[in-house]
């Protein structure tokens, strides 16, 4: 949501709204979470940005009011302006250093666009512009209701919580402005030049967003491509082969769009051969899977989602992405109805007619590699 | 309510579990003790090496069988090895209890072939690389070997390029016949946990686990020479770093020394990544991109450890906050309520995490391992809440009464 020419005021303003709100100075915000106990984060991404916290059952209502402040009465401080942004610039060098995450961020925006799939971190010429009235005005544009979504997993009663949350945010209004126009990538191959250990690569191609009716046959393969020791990435590139430490592949969404993006880390003697291992398995799963692939994949899911039961903070998390890419909460029960209903057939038959295609490929190291087959 | 159950097989096993009925899993694993700090020279790197060749295969399973298994029973598996202990873990639907031991107790006993070892040793040696790197580019190894020298506490987790080329498979088989002996392994457990039928496994399986070849230690290392690839010079040049990074050591309390609570506490209230000292004056004003204290134990001494990162041109001024920060703990101690606070924290904390049977099965193994003892979740609450402000001034005195090593990963020379 952020203008073109301010990259990183939506990752501001994650930082500004928690400088005070309401009766509470920072210092104040920050010991009330402490002594709470609260176990607290907060994120933007591409879509969203987030505020949250996991906590012993009874600090829950004070919780609540405490993150009703932040994100309706922020104070926004303007002294504490300058302070913020040098947070901004610290993340962004830090982002520097880490040859991973430059290869994901300009991954993201050739697979996206280069405003739909910017980086939270912003850039440095955006951070430098930013006045407070550019973070007041963000606040009153997107910090509303509209689309806002409270989700609460764990020990509390649902009418005491309700009434709770009702005199909390019923009067709050807002929320009118147009989303902007989102752009689109294209498929390609830039390479960052650097003096690094390793290669490191990255890959993307567009695949169904979570929302899609299809989505579960697409993260079937891509559970069979990457999860677990068994998976055929892992196994076929780093246990059989030894060609690198980390290699991954996972689904991702905007509202309307979804990708596979993947990575891998490797020497750069190595990182020709693993590019053209990795894209090879990657191309070729539509030929066919194996029963045994699918029933351990089932497994595994039915393992997690017992397990997570455990954690409320999966769920919330959980949640809140059902609520936003499907418009509800889809249920653990109906997540294992759906997967243990997925067949062989289907999932190929949706890799055959839905191959991965117009791939995006980022590497950064000494050398660039030659994408050898078509893509 | 939890209930503590513990046995010493015949081979000298030992297992602790931690049994609670009401948890949806069972987490189970085998804690080994041997680490980096019990390796010579010519065995740098080799609990972390052995630690992957563990899962390649045994003699009724290909590495093929074991990654399967592993998945199929829910994959939520890891290992990791450490200065002092190798580790290897599961957890599972409480369903799958005898299937996990079977496999884990089968993978302990591991082939370590020739091949799998070539082809393992690239996994390695890509695996150092990755961590080169990253920040902070090797400044925490370099930081412990100058606090500790460059063997003992102070060897390399992962060995150097160097170390891992040269290892061979014969030199791991012999470590791994002194080191993987029955009475040096705690088998630990937490949660829904079957102890009788856990037991019962365990006393089955590992009937041979005594025999293990015979096999002679390594020649004592010359303390007079560095080994290779390593170098103790207090800066490491990272041309491409946009950020300077610096880490400090000294010293703190061991594994067993009930100073210890004070020494975490005094790092809460001091160098917490957030509502601390350092938070306020580093974190919050944008001065540091990273700015934290925290204490390492080992079996027979401590670590207190300050990271520091931010731009190069402000390092020398951020560190000279860091010291009148310390000065000013030293000099005024903390308040009542900088103390309460840091316990809340701490201790909402510990009660959260304590609903996962995969975090209680770390402090039951290592408790059990490290200080042949079993702390129960309100003696370790207890233990935080009688630490007074006289205890963090001790521990502050402690701990900064003499210089700390410090070790530097920047760009160019430092301002």
């Amino acid at each position: 949501m952020e203008p073109a020419d301010r990259g990183g005021l939506a990752g501001l303003m994650c930082e500004m709204i928690q400088r005070g709100a309401g009766p509470y100075s920072s210092r104040d915000i920050v010991e009330l979470q402490d002594n709470l106990g609260l176990d607290h984060s907060a994120g933007v991404s591409s879509t969203l940005a987030s505020y949250g916290a996991t906590m012993p059952a009874d600090a829950l209502s004070e919780a609540l009011s405490l993150y009703a402040e932040i994100i309706r009465r922020p104070h926004l401080p303007i002294d504490q302006l300058e302070d913020a942004l040098q947070v901004s610039m610290q993340e962004l060098r830090a982002v520097e250093d880490e040859p991973t995450q430059q290869v994901m961020i300009r991954l993201k925006q050739m697979q996206y666009g280069d405003l739909s799939g910017r980086p939270a971190c912003g850039t440095q010429d955006g951070i430098e512009a930013i006045s407070i009235d550019d973070v007041r005005e963000y606040f009153l544009d997107w910090y509303r209701p509209r689309d806002a979504i409270l989700t609460i997993a764990g020990r509390f009663d649902w009418d005491t919580v309700r009434e709770q949350c009702l005199s909390l945010f019923s009067d709050w209004e807002g929320g009118s402005k147009a989303f902007p126009k989102l752009d689109t990538g294209k498929p390609g191959y830039e390479h960052i030049s650097q003096d690094s250990s390793q290669t490191h690569i990255g890959f993307s191609f567009d695949a169904a967003p979570f929302r899609d009716k299809d989505f579960y046959c697409l993260r079937a393969g891509v559970g069979i491509l990457s999860d677990g020791m068994s998976s055929r990435l892992f196994d076929r590139v780093r246990e059989q082969r030894g060609l690198c430490y980390t290699v991954s592949a996972s689904t991702h969404s905007l509202f309307d769009r979804g990708a596979v993006f993947g990575y891998a880390g490797t020497t750069p003697e190595r990182a020709q051969e693993t590019l053209d291992v990795t894209l090879r398995e990657i191309q070729s799963l539509g030929d066919g899977i194996e029963a045994a692939e699918l029933e351990r994949l089932k497994v595994r899911v039915q393992s997690s989602l017992i397990m997570e039961q455990e954690s409320c903070a999966s769920a919330v998390a959980s949640m809140l992405s059902d609520w936003f890419h499907r418009g509800r909460v889809v249920t653990a029960r109906e997540i294992e109805e759906i997967i243990e209903s997925l067949t062989v057939h289907q999932v190929v038959d949706y890799w055959r007619t839905h191959p991965p295609k117009g791939f995006r490929v980022v590497t950064l190291g000494a050398q660039p590699l030659r994408i050898t087959m078509e893509t | 309510m939890p209930t503590f159950c513990k046995t010493t097989l015949a081979c000298g096993l030992r297992i602790a579990a931690e049994v609670d009925p009401r948890g949806y899993s069972a987490s189970l694993g085998y804690f080994v003790r041997t680490g980096a700090r019990d390796e010579s020279d010519v065995e740098a790197g080799v609990s972390h090496f052995l630690e992957h060749m563990v899962f390649k295969g045994t003699a009724r399973r290909t590495a093929a069988d074991v990654n399967r298994e592993l998945d199929e029973l829910g994959g939520q598996s890891n290992a990791y090895t450490s200065e002092e202990q190798t580790v290897y873990y599961a957890t599972v639907l409480p369903k799958y209890q005898d299937r996990i031991i079977d496999l884990l107790t089968d993978m302990m006993r591991p082939s370590l072939t020739d091949a799998d070892f070539q082809t393992e040793r690239q996994v390695i040696l890509e695996e150092i690389a990755k961590y080169e790197d990253s920040p902070p580019f090797g400044a925490f190894e370099r930081a412990m070997e100058r606090y500790f020298g460059p063997r003992g506490l102070g060897r390399r987790i992962l060995g150097t390029n160097e170390s891992i080329t040269a290892m061979t498979s014969s030199v791991m088989r012999d470590y791994f016949s002194r080191r993987y002996s029955p009475e040096n392994i705690v088998l630990a457990a937490a949660g829904n946990v079957d102890f009788d039928s856990l037991v019962e496994q365990a006393t089955r399986l590992t009937d041979n686990w005594n025999r293990l070849e015979n096999a002679d230690a390594p020649p004592p290392d010359d303390p007079n020479v560095f080994p290779e690839g390593i170098s103790n010079e207090e800066t490491i040049e990272t041309p491409d770093a946009s950020q300077a990074y610096l880490v400090r050591v000294s010293s703190a309390p061991k594994i067993n020394d009930p100073r210890r609570y004070a020494t975490r506490l005094l790092s809460t209230i001091l160098g917490d990544e957030s509502g601390s000292r350092f938070f306020w004056e580093m974190i919050d004003t944008g001065r540091a991109e990273a700015c934290a204290m925290w204490p390492q134990e080992f079996g027979d001494c401590g670590a207190l450890f300050t990271y520091l990162v931010s731009h190069p041109d402000e390092l020398t001024a951020n560190r000279k906050s860091i010291d009148t920060l310390i000065e000013q703990v030293i000099r005024d101690g903390v308040t009542e309520d900088e103390l309460q606070r840091a316990k809340n924290k701490t201790l909402a904390s510990c009660i959260m995490q304590s609903d996962r049977p995969s975090n209680r099965l770390f402090g039951v193994g290592n408790g059990w391992q490290m200080r042949g003892e079993y702390l129960e979740l309100d003696e370790m609450l207890d233990r935080y809440r009688r630490v007074t402000v006289a205890d963090i001034a001790r521990a502050a005195n402690e701990s900064f009464a003499s210089t700390p090593t410090e070790t530097y990963a920047l760009a160019g020379a430092l301002l």
